[in-house]
């Protein structure tokens, strides 16, 4: 029996290495095609006059790619990784695990076949097709049933807090995929929405942003409550404030959707309604960020040297920033000004590459010493990339707030008499700077990704046994 | 034990309150979109033409959809002065009642085409799309070479229709008999520039009438 133990660990953590891997390459990967259409809108001669490569196609690939092969990865890895340690049990299934695995990243390979041929369904990040649709959902319910039975089997007397987050998150994911995603089918890869109209921009803004509020934020918290901790190795700032936060953030996120369609044909009570809940989502969404950031307090000389750490902190400032500016932008009158904007783009991209990127890296690399057993390979790039991942979102963020408010007002400037100011042209031909920049802001990210990759490569090349410090269990 | 403890101890138990506590928003969100009369505008038969889309109308917007047109040009104007001037009439909820999926869009990186319809010729339009930046200098849009040479395949075109008409567009069987010859012969250029001369056209909107309340 004790061969027996030796051979077969505790833990599953193959599973969980394998899912680290890919979501470093999916992040070079996804932000590399970030910048090349950023770069396209700065230089439309970049579409080659290819269908395969034109701004239209490219872009749900970049999304895909970032929310759902390197959001997705991570999601998983750090799902596995947590439940077991801090259930003190082995994953249930490591077949459905290795499952879980295989069936995701055939999801993304189908996903880089089918989208540049224009395969889709035509809603914005649920863009592929349905027999696509339908292994997505397979795969996702096996994640969701194999986390919950490791609970079900779990050796310790409560369910941490880490774990609640991504529960929320599985089972609303659940909601909006098979919801949004009703469609009857022509072909194999050709359907149209069961929906039409109204009904389809509410169910499609439902899912839109419930997409950011649980797949993107609460799974992401997930990440939170058990990384900061861990790196900081000091307990989480209060168990009450996580417990409030929890509840208000999985009742409230899911009305927000309504926000994006103000001023449109949906009826004026649907998108009132998702304003006010938006801006009441101020408090849970903060409570998370004080949460995290105080469990620093008395304690905060860590940042200097803790270059994870930093990673960590930071992309807490960059979530309670986004978390401030969407309420904001949900008020009708600031999104009178800021819908259709670039200001939205910004937006997305201070929680996409401020927070939801920078938390995973600091998440991936904790993780990385601890599954392969090694100290950084370099903990110098750790730092030359968490200020190359910094600034180079706050060129993006900047560059779109000034690009996005000036898009609004060139468009509803009129003269003395009344008449418009500007053609739409000359406001795009106003962009072109900002456009410049942010491919730049982008660029200097993907690079700082790239160097992330070499950085974990080399960790693992290394010999085994240059033990970390801190490997303390659970 | 409070009930948070026993959730805490319990993974069904926190699972199934969860199940109920996301689903609140999206029904009191979405149910009421199907049932409330004020959802869709009532038009009299004035003003109402909206018809489903022609054969190559719908095969021009399936390239629209397969291009992802929709990233780029919102469908939606809003009851804003700047956008009456620069657009048309603010847009109604019954026009895209027979749109799967809608395509209202996010973002204006090139204008709204809500109501493009009937504002540039056919030959301006064949013209932008093989090379936007030939008739505006200052565009970023991508050429559209491949829509001129590539035809339309007429074996699905028959299909997609009576798909639609599953899903509640009110075809008949005269449109499904007629379906494939409608879009014989006819390249993707055609049938885009079909979809978009028809867009925004069809209602007959009164001067001075208030449509939404």
């Amino acid at each position: 029996m004790t061969t027996h133990n030796l051979e077969e660990p505790k833990y599953n953590f193959e599973v969980v290495k394998w899912f680290t891997i890919t979501s470093v390459i999916y992040l070079v990967v996804g932000t590399l095609l970030g910048t090349y259409i950023a770069s396209e809108l700065a230089f439309p001669a970049l579409n080659f006059d290819s269908p395969y490569l034109s701004f239209g196609r490219l872009r749900p690939l970049h999304t895909n790619a970032v929310i759902f092969a390197f959001g997705g990865s991570v999601l998983m890895a750090t799902a596995y990784y947590i439940v077991q340690r801090t259930s003190n049990v082995r994953i249930w299934s490591d077949k459905l695990a290795w499952f879980t695995f295989w069936g995701w990243n055939t999801v993304i390979v189908l996903a880089v076949i089918t989208l540049p041929l224009g395969f889709t369904s035509g809603k914005e990040y649920a863009e592929l097709e349905w027999p696509i649709d339908i292994l997505i959902a397979v795969v996702w319910l096996a994640f969701m049933f194999n986390f919950m039975m490791t609970l079900a089997t779990r050796k310790t007397s409560h369910i941490y807090v880490a774990n609640w987050f991504y529960l929320g998150m599985m089972i609303m994911i659940t909601y909006l995929h098979v919801g949004n995603s009703m469609a009857i089918p022509v072909t194999l890869m050709k359907s149209y929405s069961a929906y039409s109209g109204v009904q389809d921009a509410m169910v499609q803004w439902w899912y839109g942003h419930n997409a950011v509020g649980y797949f993107l934020t609460a799974g992401f918290l997930g990440i939170m409550y058990y990384f900061v901790p861990k790196q900081a190795e000091l307990p989480i700032f209060s168990y009450r404030l996580s417990v409030l936060h929890f509840w208000a953030l999985m009742f409230g996120y899911a009305w927000l959707g309504a926000h994006h369609l103000q001023y449109t044909a949906l009826p004026d009570w649907t998108g009132s309604l998702g304003a006010a809940v938006s801006i009441a989502m101020i408090i849970p969404s903060w409570g998370g960020a004080i949460n995290g950031m105080m469990t620093l307090s008395g304690a905060w000389h860590k940042l200097r040297d803790d270059y994870v750490l930093r990673f960590l902190i930071v992309s807490l400032a960059f979530y309670a920033m986004s978390t401030f500016e969407g309420p904001v932008m949900s008020l009708k009158t600031v999104n009178a000004l800021s819908h259709y904007t670039d200001w939205t783009i910004g937006h997305v991209h201070s929680g996409a590459l401020g927070w939801v990127a920078m938390v995973s890296i600091g998440a991936i690399f904790h993780m990385v010493t601890r599954l392969w057993n090694r100290e950084l390979y370099s903990t110098a790039l750790v730092n030359l990339q968490f200020w190359m991942s910094t600034i180079g979102a706050v060129i993006y963020i900047c560059a779109m707030w000034v690009s996005g408010i000036m898009q609004g007002l060139m468009w509803r400037a009129t003269d003395d008499y009344g008449n418009l100011m500007y053609t739409f042209v000359e406001s795009v031909d106003a962009m072109h700077p900002y456009y410049v920049l942010r491919a730049l802001g982008g660029l200097i990210f993907f690079l700082g990704a790239v160097l992330m990759l070499y950085n974990v490569v080399m960790t693992i090349r290394q010999p085994a046994g240059a033990a970390v410090s801190a490997t303390s269990k659970a | 034990m409070s009930f948070q403890e026993k959730t805490e101890k319990n993974v069904w138990l926190l699972a199934g309150v969860l199940a109920i506590t996301l689903l609140v928003a999206g029904i009191v969100e979405i149910v009421p979109l199907y049932y409330l009369p004020d959802t869709m505008e009532t038009l009299t038969e004035q003003e109402d033409h909206i018809r489903p889309y022609t054969a190559l109308e719908l095969e021009g917007r399936d390239i629209y959809i397969r291009e992802g047109c929709y990233l780029c040009h919102s469908q939606m104007i809003r009851p804003f002065r700047d956008e009456k001037e620069r657009y048309g009439h603010y847009s109604l909820a019954v026009e895209s009642k027979y749109d799967h999926p809608f395509q209202w869009g996010s973002k204006r990186t090139g204008p709204d085409l809500a109501r493009v319809g009937g504002k540039y010729s056919d030959e301006w339009q064949r013209q932008h799309l093989m090379d936007p930046r030939a008739l505006v200098p200052e565009s970023v849009m991508p050429r559209y070479p491949w829509l001129a040479t590539n035809t339309i395949d007429t074996s699905i075109t028959e299909s997609k229709l009576r798909a639609l008409s599953i899903v509640g567009v009110p075809y008949t069987e005269s449109d499904f008999a007629h379906a494939a010859s409608e879009v014989q012969g006819k390249t993707e250029m055609d049938a885009m520039i079909a979809y978009l001369q028809v867009l925004g056209t069809m209602v007959d909107f009164q001067e001075g009438k208030d449509y939404r309340q």
